[in-house]
């Protein structure tokens, strides 16, 4: 770390260019199947072969030169910077932190509840739709789920591959009941979030003595199995077909949002008809939601209960010996995660108008999981800022129609949403391994309350 | 010894019968009796394997025993069969708390977090199964107000106050030791299990360690504990049991079983015709 860290230094230099040179090579091999050689049917329908030596070139280019900056310039001016910074004495973790920094959580929110308003005055009622329910509601139904698992996967510790089956289980439980006997949103809300926890402890009690990897394969199936019964139980649910013409949340009874009604909420206050005001209802509710799942989940962490969660992820062996009942302390953590499963579910119900089995396949649940893991496990903003770039960065996929001047037209963006899913995923989880928030807040302290390093937490063995 | 009845003294506190623990092929322990008086040390020595955390988990409900009767006396006479309880309600009921070989404390939470999960069940009652808690009754605010005041006690008696907002996996090893006990005598325990608490610590938190079980026994809480240190051992117990493959070959004070021939040829590894040499010399000696 002396001359040589100097950028133009010869040794800095060289090095830079045998290691882009080995790059360039490294790559040429990689990418000399996948790339280099392309198969197509010519007309006769026979597979036939050819050569993509230019495009192969260019990817073997952008490694060798990225390379080459990397060792040859960038590093070295990084580490030069790291070197002035620690001369000068100022450490990384300054007590001054910036007024957007510890007013982050009021000014988030104060952000969230202007939401709808900003979004009709900037874009108008039209272009608000797409701002309101595609980002705003969409965004939020994800936050919530998240949150719900935060409790099982981030507190207590159990791996749950098959949270989406609650999700289901709310959604179907207020499709159903308000299908069949008519009952309002209000009161299938609280019931779909009951019958989401009912079964909650149905699947906890088999599969509590399970740990680890057990637990997650046991859950995994137990979403395939509720999927499945949706799937088959045409009678009841109209299997693949899914229910449709889901009653719409109304504003606690006192006008509706039903187009035709004596008492809509448009006719009442005399606008002009457009849906953007049922959407800017939902986004509230789901927002007074999420409100909800939060301040629940951190009042439950001051609770005995929730400490004894978070000791269960640390030492399950060690709550036993000190007379905390492992099971049904898991059972509370398996039912309360549901429950919030369950009310995220019938308000999806509501919001779309229509389910089917098609919504609740495994894929849900591992992207719930990824966007717990991503945030931080156990990190209710970690969470909802991993929630705003995985599901918001699929929705802004959705817009990058520029992407087809680049790629061709034939490309289209949301398709390769999984690849830079994976992508963003690789890269967080090398820069921060324990997820956007990695640290965690104590629930009581004597002195000060510090937080506690990621290095400490454990994940929890089932 | 009177064994194999059931009466018990209100001095006895814990008392094991007939205990015999197989795994598979193996006799871990193969009729074991032995007894804990209240206020006392007791210690349970023996060479490696000689089944001296065998007979801890059984105690502490960790494994079932194959055989024999586990009695537990509590203070107010109630007795307690631990064999027959579930191993969370073995502190909880039956007011025995255990300490881990491999120290396992709650390494992300903070040391007072360790502590007041210690106190789960009381606040657990007292926060009305969290429904009372989540609507702030002044009965809980009470009852967190008392469960810190136990930890502050604790974390004093410890030396830990200072670090009391770290967390738990950062302190020191000595620390992390007396963390354990720490947490362990806030389950409010009458008899309280440690399993060598002294190994690997060096000489001087060694002595604080001892000084904490003096303060630990004077609050009248029993203690038994397994112990490699013979000079721990001889220091701070009232009591011994020495055991050797599952079985006990002596039970007394330090004294009488320092002396004794068959715990000396236990540790220093004799064949086993001379131990019956060497007891019929010590028999010949008393007989003179």
């Amino acid at each position: 770390m002396t001359a040589s860290t100097e950028t133009g230094h010869p040794n800095v230099l060289a090095k830079a260019v045998r290691e882009g040179l080995f790059a360039g090579v490294i790559s040429f091999f990689m990418f000399l199947l996948f790339v280099g050689i392309e198969t197509y049917q010519d007309i006769n329908n026979a597979l036939v072969w050819r050569t993509r030596w230019g495009l192969l070139a260019i990817f073997v280019a952008v490694a060798a030169v990225g390379r080459f900056l990397t060792v040859g310039f960038i590093k070295p001016h990084l580490d030069q910077r790291k070197l002035a910074k620690a001369k000068s004495g100022v450490l990384e973790i300054s007590e001054s932190k910036s007024f957007f920094h510890r007013h982050f959580l009021k000014i988030a929110l104060i952000f969230l509840v202007l939401y709808p308003f900003l979004s009709l005055m900037i874009v108008g009622k039209q272009g608000s739709l797409k701002y309101v329910d595609n980002f705003g509601i969409q965004i939020l139904i994800y936050v919530m789920l998240a949150w719900g698992l935060n409790i099982v996967v981030g507190l207590a510790g159990l791996l749950d591959l098959g949270y989406v089956a609650f999700y289901a289980v709310g959604a179907y439980s207020y499709a159903l009941l308000s299908s069949y006997f008519g009952f309002s949103f209000w009161l299938l809300l609280p019931m779909s979030g009951i019958l989401a926890a009912l079964w909650g402890v149905i699947l906890g009690f088999p599969v509590l003595r399970l740990r680890g990897d057990y637990l997650a394969i046991v859950t995994l199936a137990f979403g395939e199995i509720i999927r499945l019964v949706l799937i088959n139980w045409t009678d009841v649910t109209k299997g693949t077909f899914g229910i449709s013409g889901i009653a719409k949340a109304s504003f606690f009874g006192i006008w509706s949002f039903d187009t035709g009604t004596a008492n809509n909420f448009v006719r009442a206050w005399g606008l002009s008809a457009s849906s953007v005001y049922y959407k800017v209802f939902l986004f509230y509710i789901i927002l007074a939601l999420c409100m909800l799942t939060a301040y629940v989940t951190i009042q439950l962490r001051r609770m005995p209960i929730g400490r004894a969660w978070e000791a269960l992820r640390e030492d399950e062996i060690a709550c036993r010996s000190l007379g905390i009942n492992t099971v049904t302390t898991k059972l509370t953590a398996f039912a309360t995660g549901a429950m919030f499963g369950g009310f995220a579910g019938a308000f999806f119900a509501t919001r779309q108008g229509f389910v089917s089995p098609e919504s609740f396949v495994f894929l849900e649940s591992a992207v719930i999981l990824a966007i717990v893991v991503l945030g931080g496990m156990g990190s209710l903003t970690g969470i909802a800022i991993a929630a705003m770039v995985m599901v918001g960065g699929t929705e802004v996929l959705r817009e990058m129609s520029f992407l087809k001047v680049v790629f061709g037209p034939d490309f289209t963006p949301e398709l390769y949403r999984m690849l830079l899913f994976g992508l963003a995923m690789i890269i967080v989880m090398l820069f921060k391994p324990r997820g956007f928030v990695g640290s965690r807040e104590p629930t009581a302290f004597l002195k000060e309350r510090r937080a506690v390093s990621g290095s400490f937490t454990k994940e929890g063995h089932g | 010894m009177a064994l194999g009845t059931t009466t018990m003294t209100n001095d006895t506190i814990l008392k094991v019968e007939h205990l015999s623990m197989k795994f598979g092929g193996l006799m871990a322990i193969n009729d074991l009796s032995l007894e804990a008086r209240r206020g006392e040390i007791t210690a349970l020595i023996g060479p490696n394997g000689a089944g001296k955390t065998t007979v801890f988990n059984c105690i502490t409900g960790f494994y079932k025993p194959t055989m024999g009767m586990l009695t537990l006396q509590r203070r107010d006479g109630k007795e307690f069969l631990l064999e027959r309880l579930r191993d969370f309600e073995i502190p909880k009921l039956a007011g025995v708390a255990r300490t881990f070989q491999n120290i396992r404390l709650f390494s992300g939470l903070t040391v007072l977090e360790n502590l007041l999960v210690a106190q789960h069940n009381a606040l657990m009652k007292a926060s009305g199964y969290t429904l009372l808690g989540l609507l702030g009754f002044p009965t809980y605010r009470r009852a967190v107000d008392a469960s810190i005041e136990k930890a502050k006690y604790w974390l004093d008696k410890a030396d830990l106050t200072d670090r009391a907002d770290d967390p738990a996996g950062d302190l020191p090893y000595g620390a992390q030791r007396r963390l354990e006990i720490a947490r362990a005598m806030c389950t409010n325990p009458e008899l309280l299990c440690l399993d060598e608490p002294a190994a690997g610590l060096n000489p001087r938190e060694s002595a604080a360690l001892n000084t904490l079980l003096h303060q630990i026994r004077d609050e009248g809480v029993s203690i038994l504990l397994i112990e490699h240190d013979m000079s721990v051992v001889m220091q701070i117990s009232d009591h011994v049991v020495v055991l050797e493959y599952g079985q006990k070959i002596s039970d007394g004070s330090p004294d009488h079983v320092k002396n004794d021939p068959r715990v000396i040829a236990a540790y220093l590894g004799v064949e086993d015709d001379e131990v019956e040499e060497v007891i019929a010399i010590e028999l010949e000696g008393g007989n003179h």
